[in-house]
């Protein structure tokens, strides 16, 4: 049934921390890379080498600019984008024929690819966009939190985490149980103010945004004072000789 | 949204199919035999050609039977068993009609609630969608409700009935329009809340996260048409509304005119469908927006 868990036991998640994060895609590839080879259908991709290559994700990164209103410097945020693993997820109660759940052990949201139709109402019902319909499958594909690494006793214990997190060189992406207030994702939140996606659509997302920190204003003492002077010697000579050519 | 033909055909045809076959339900007109037969054709016809049309934009179409089984959480899982049941229902009341020149007004009555039961779960598919903020509102199913009244009434030949209604329709789809333009700037969504960087200052994309197109801008960012929203308003009201009531109540009736203002209707109303997919704007496309 696509009805949601009263309450997971856990809530795993990410936290993604917009001051850290470097825009290089990094997470993107790895996620595609691991997902395409691993768990479902393969994320397909169209027209790879030609003109206008296009393709299933189910994570990317956006680029946005914010001025602050209080004057300063506008910033770039580099702005990876995936399923939040909401709490009271609108894509798993939509669905007609069940492919969709939320797992009361993790709270994951996942698609059982033997039960989608593809009529893609889920990815209607979801307002981040984490959803995509496979051109060739024609089955929905969404982010799995790497569910076939998180448990995966056949891995190195270092590599018990989502591939997005595992590969950031950045160290902008985290992984764990967000629903245990002692967790070190959790006490990241607190500590640095993490934020929801969009909390008026009431999603109640598990995934957490760190804001990126104000930058500094620029002061008009700040600048450097130009340093050259009038030059002397062989120099005066040959800026006087290059003046008379 | 994405104005997928499929999706438009499927919404109007079993709007009209369903329709009529609830009238049909409650004994209007009081018809037998072959002419009995015929609107029953008709009503069945435009329902299974609009819920056939319906399942060609599905991505998988051998899972389509589980469709029916999650009616106690989906709306679309609803529509489906409710169609059926429908359909089913008015199977033996037809028969009972064309056949047996008999009345069973209770499978009728039943057969004609499902009926409208349908068209108001296909409405709150749309309706429930939080995301599309011009969907998300009580005008939605009575949009898809008076529709199918309307049209039901028209088909089926019942003349005041039909006037009064499609007189009702235009009033509704007047005040959906009115409402839902207002309904995006209501919900308080904008790139500054979808990113969460309001509280630093003025978001604006800077490079979308890739160079091509993806599913969501195809099916969720559609801006085509848009800018046409109050010429095909004005189409929408004046075939859809204005011509058949002009052909039912000004002209003097004949099976010609009739059939002009079922035409009339139908390509009126296909131009309302298609924008209230057209100008329908999901939340997503926030993201994406330069």
């Amino acid at each position: 049934m696509t009805a949601l868990p009263e309450a997971a036991d856990k809530k795993l998640g990410l936290v993604i921390d917009l001051d850290t994060c470097v825009g290089c895609h990094a997470c993107v590839v790895n996620c595609k890379e691991w997902n395409t080879s691993n768990y479902g259908n393969p994320l397909s991709d169209i027209d790879a080498y030609g003109a206008e290559p296009e393709g299933t994700f189910l994570n990317r990164v956006h680029a946005f600019e914010v001025t602050p209103d209080t004057g300063g410097c506008a910033q770039t945020i580099h702005f990876p984008k995936s399923c939040l693993h909401c709490e009271d997820a609108p894509c798993v109660t939509v669905c007609p024929t069940g492919a969709s759940y939320k797992r009361v052990e993790d709270g994951i949201v996942l698609v059982n690819e033997n039960d989608c139709m593809g009529c893609g109402l889920c990815a209607w019902a979801c307002p981040y966009g984490a959803r995509e319909l496979d051109a060739l499958a024609g089955i929905m594909k969404k982010c799995t939190l790497c569910v076939d690494r998180i448990y995966n006793e056949n891995l190195p214990e270092e590599d018990r985490e989502p591939a997005c997190v595992r590969t950031c060189p950045a160290g902008a992406r985290h992984f764990g149980d967000l629903g245990d207030p002692s967790s070190d994702v959790s006490k990241l939140v607190a500590e640095r103010e993490g934020m929801d996606l969009m909390p008026e659509m009431g999603t109640k997302p598990v995934n957490k945004y760190l804001p990126p920190r104000q930058k500094d204003t620029l002061l008009a003492d700040m600048a450097l004072t130009p340093k050259s002077e009038e030059p002397k010697g062989f120099l005066a000579w040959l800026d006087k000789a290059l003046e008379a050519l | 949204m994405h104005p997928a033909p499929s999706v438009i055909v499927f919404t109007t045809l079993s709007g009209l199919g369903f329709g009529l076959l609830a009238f049909l339900g409650l004994g209007l007109p009081d018809v037998s035999g072959m002419t009995a037969f015929v609107f029953f054709f008709i009503g069945y016809g435009l329902a299974i050609a609009g819920l056939l049309a319906a399942t060609f934009h599905l991505g998988n179409k051998v899972n389509a039977h589980k469709a029916f089984s999650q009616w106690r959480t989906s709306w679309l899982s609803r529509e489906g068993v409710c169609s059926v049941a429908a359909l089913l229902v008015m199977a033996p009341y037809a028969i009972g009609r064309i056949f047996c020149d008999a009345n069973w007004a209770i499978l009728g009555w039943v057969g004609a609630l499902l009926c409208l039961g349908t068209v108001f779960t296909t409405s709150m598919i749309y309706a429930q969608l939080k995301t599309v903020p011009r969907w998300n509102m009580r005008w939605t199913p009575a949009l898809f409700l008076t529709h199918a009244l309307a049209g039901g009434a028209l088909l089926a030949g019942q003349i005041s009935a039909a006037a009064i209604l499609l007189a009702l329709l235009g009033a509704v789809l007047a005040i959906s329009w009115k409402q839902g333009d207002q309904r995006f700037e209501d919900t308080g969504t904008t790139l500054g809340t979808a990113t969460g960087l309001d509280s630093i200052g003025t978001v604006r994309q800077l490079e979308p996260p890739h160079s091509g197109k993806n599913y969501l801008l195809k099916e969720m960012a559609f801006q085509v048409g848009r800018k046409h929203s109050a010429k095909l308003r004005a189409i929408a009201l004046a075939l859809g509304v204005i011509v058949p009531v002009l052909c039912l109540t000004v002209l003097p009736f004949s099976h010609g005119l009739a059939l002009v203002a079922i035409l009339s209707h139908l390509v009126g109303i296909m131009a309302g469908r298609w924008l209230f997919f057209a100008e329908a704007k999901h939340v997503v496309s926030l993201y994406y927006q330069s």
